[in-house]
């Protein structure tokens, strides 16, 4: 009984970290970009959210969708000024770039909201436990593992049934083959920015509901989420939320039957075997090198 | 790198000869005593943050040999140099053994500690690398706090029982900077020398392709384990001078954020150049100092609650502007400035 209760809480979290692991493979895929930066991005939406609902009293079905278009501007803004100066240019290059917008965010974050700890007004969903014989659900970790999977599906929709979809996975593919069959992948870049933004702060605005928002605490969430997307596969949509959904779980199990304690470094141990055992991940494309 | 016209070898020795002209000489020798001369013009305050410039300076030698060399991005810098640290007051705290016996014996088990966090560098390479040593780099400091917490202090960390010469405390800034310079000074010298020698080479074609490094004969294997190795060792050696500098380590010392300016620094020094290495230190550890004074200045126009947001947010948000600056404007850094400069100075008033 033990073992479904971790097994569902792990799940849960899995979800989210799943959601997070979306918003990396987006840009990646499309960009070949490893954005480091997802974690700040996501609590950047989150804290313009619960800004818009505190401050400027929003209700929340404005305020989400509001904040989802500033997310939106910010991406296209980010892979603009900061990105496309550096197309092209080696691995540590960009690796660094989105460590720096990172950097650059989170000073930007912490005198905006400060260093203290910004939680959203009480019930804007209800707040109740679900009691399955034994077992126990929380209710915001439903809604957050149902937004997630409505999140999931909406982007596989966006992937595979429309022309925009169809051209990023082109993009995704090869920048080459899809310049010369007339794709604009500037634009596709943009497209992919303005999206991983929107989902990493739909994974923001979620957590913040469960644990509040700090600006370095949050941000560090998203680390668990590398695991998640290097199990699944670096380049597969599929392959971050199932990865997602084993780190969670395991996390959960390491958590609950070994030592409360390890629970924090098992994503990382997770990530260190995929690496030695199958650096590709479960679904990912292995790249053949030439010289 | 180059010399003007005239400057001609004329034996080998010459041409091997790492200090090669007279002027070369001349500036080595004035330069090394005025550094040696610094404490007596500085302030404490001042020499505080010279030391810590120089234990940088070391940490990122070993970064520039294992990114800016070979080409292997670590995430997971700051955690080996919290091995340093630990493994040397450890030593001296629980086995009472001499720091001079121990400093050495923990930059060497570091050492063989960053050759294990190496070992996935032998299958992935690029950012699939970044990630395992972003694995380390939250492992590590998660052992350190949980594994024998009576040992190591936990979070609340360890207090550093300061090295003796014959009966002569190393407490004061002044002894520290003697000991710490004199080390950051054999570093860069040795890494300058490494860079020119057999290993440099190979690092270096390594980073500019490792497939084809190996089908002409570099064993691929060996030199990137060196280069963790080394890497680590260096991180080591600033572990245990930084542990000695700040009197007590705890594992926050050693964040994933420390481990990213690390990267910065070399960015803005410029990668796989040692004058970069020391310019990159400077101007990062500089840019601190003067934010620390900067930030209130600017907070002053606001309330009190928002000047201490700007004070805590202002380091992040600078270091990341001139990090990026760098990036898009001289992706080669300030070592490239400086080759600009020696060029222009040598050649002035002509333009060429």
């Amino acid at each position: 009984m033990l073992f479904l209760q971790y097994l569902i809480s792990g799940i849960m979290t899995g979800g989210i970290y799943g959601l997070i692991g979306v918003g990396i493979v987006i840009i990646y895929k499309a960009t070949q970009v490893f954005n480091f930066a997802v974690g700040t991005l996501m609590t950047l939406g989150a804290l313009i959210c619960v800004s818009l609902v505190t401050n400027f009293n929003f209700p929340f079905w404005l305020a989400l969708p509001a904040t989802l278009v500033l997310a939106g501007i910010i991406g296209v803004l980010i892979e603009r000024i900061g990105l496309r100066p550096l197309l092209s240019q080696p691995v540590l290059s960009i690796i660094m770039a989105t460590l720096a917008i990172e950097s650059i965010l989170r000073g930007l974050m912490l005198m905006i909201w400060t260093g203290y700890t910004i939680s959203f007004p009480r019930g804007l969903f209800p707040g109740k436990t679900i009691f399955i014989g034994p077992l126990f659900i929380s209710h915001e970790f439903l809604i957050a593992f149902v937004v997630a999977m409505i999140s999931f599906a909406l982007v596989g929709l966006f992937f595979y049934k429309t022309q925009t979809g169809l051209k990023m996975r082109v993009t995704a593919e090869s920048h080459d083959v899809a310049m010369s069959l007339g794709v604009n992948i500037t634009t596709i870049f943009a497209v992919a920015w303005a999206l991983a933004v929107m989902v990493g702060t739909l994974s923001g605005v979620i957590i913040g509901n469960r644990l509040g928002l700090q600006v370095i605490i949050t941000s560090a969430v998203a680390y668990k989420a590398l695991p998640a997307i290097m199990l699944g596969g670096l380049d597969s949509v599929a392959g971050a939320i199932i990865g997602g959904l084993i780190v969670g779980v395991l996390e959960k199990m390491a958590g609950g039957y070994i030592d409360p304690k390890i629970a924090e470094i098992t994503p990382y141990i997770i990530l260190l075997l995929i690496l030695m055992i199958r650096p590709e991940g479960i679904f990912g494309l292995k790249r053949i090198e030439r010289i | 790198m180059w010399r003007p016209s005239g400057a001609i070898d004329d034996t080998y020795k010459k041409d091997m000869a790492i200090v090669r002209t007279k002027t070369h000489w001349s500036w080595l020798v004035v330069g090394l005593i005025l550094l040696y001369l610094v404490p007596f013009f500085v302030s404490a305050v001042a020499l505080n943050t010279v030391n810590y410039i120089a234990i940088t300076i070391i940490a990122l030698h070993g970064v520039n040999i294992l990114t800016g060399m070979t080409g292997l991005i670590t995430l997971g810098h700051a955690s080996f140099i919290a091995v340093g640290a630990y493994l040397m007051t450890l030593m001296v705290v629980h086995l009472n053994i001499n720091f001079w016996l121990a400093a050495p014996i923990a930059v060497l088990l570091t050492g063989l500690v960053g050759v294990i966090v190496g070992l996935p560098s032998l299958r992935i390479k690029g950012f699939y690398l970044a990630m395992a040593t972003l694995a380390a780099q939250f492992i590590i400091p998660w052992l350190i706090v949980n594994v024998r917490s009576d040992l190591t202090g936990g979070t609340d960390g360890l207090n550093v029982p300061p090295p003796s010469i014959g009966g002569f405390l190393l407490t004061s800034q002044t002894s520290l900077f003697y000991l710490c310079m004199t080390m950051a000074v054999l570093v860069t010298f040795f890494t300058a020398n490494l860079k020119r020698s057999r290993f440099g080479r190979a690092f270096i074609s390594i980073r500019d392709n490792d497939l084809a490094a190996e089908i002409m004969g570099i064993a691929i294997v060996r030199y990137k384990l060196l280069s963790f190795f080394l890497c680590s060792a260096y991180a080591g050696l600033a572990g245990v001078l930084y542990a000695v500098w700040m009197r007590g380590i705890s594992p926050e010392h050693f964040d994933l954020t420390e481990s990213v300016w690390y990267l910065g620094m070399l960015i803005v020094g410029g990668m796989g150049s040692g004058i970069g290495v020391v310019f990159g230190a400077i101007i990062i550890r500089g840019l601190n100092i003067v934010v620390l004074y900067v930030a209130p200045l600017v907070g002053g126009f606001f309330s009190a609650a928002t000047a201490t947001a700007i004070e805590l947010g202002f380091g992040p948000l600078v270091f990341g502007l001139v990090v990026m600056g760098f990036l898009i404007y001289e992706p080669r850094g300030l070592a490239m400035i400086w080759e600009r400069f020696k060029a222009f100075y040598r050649l002035w008033p002509f333009s060429y």
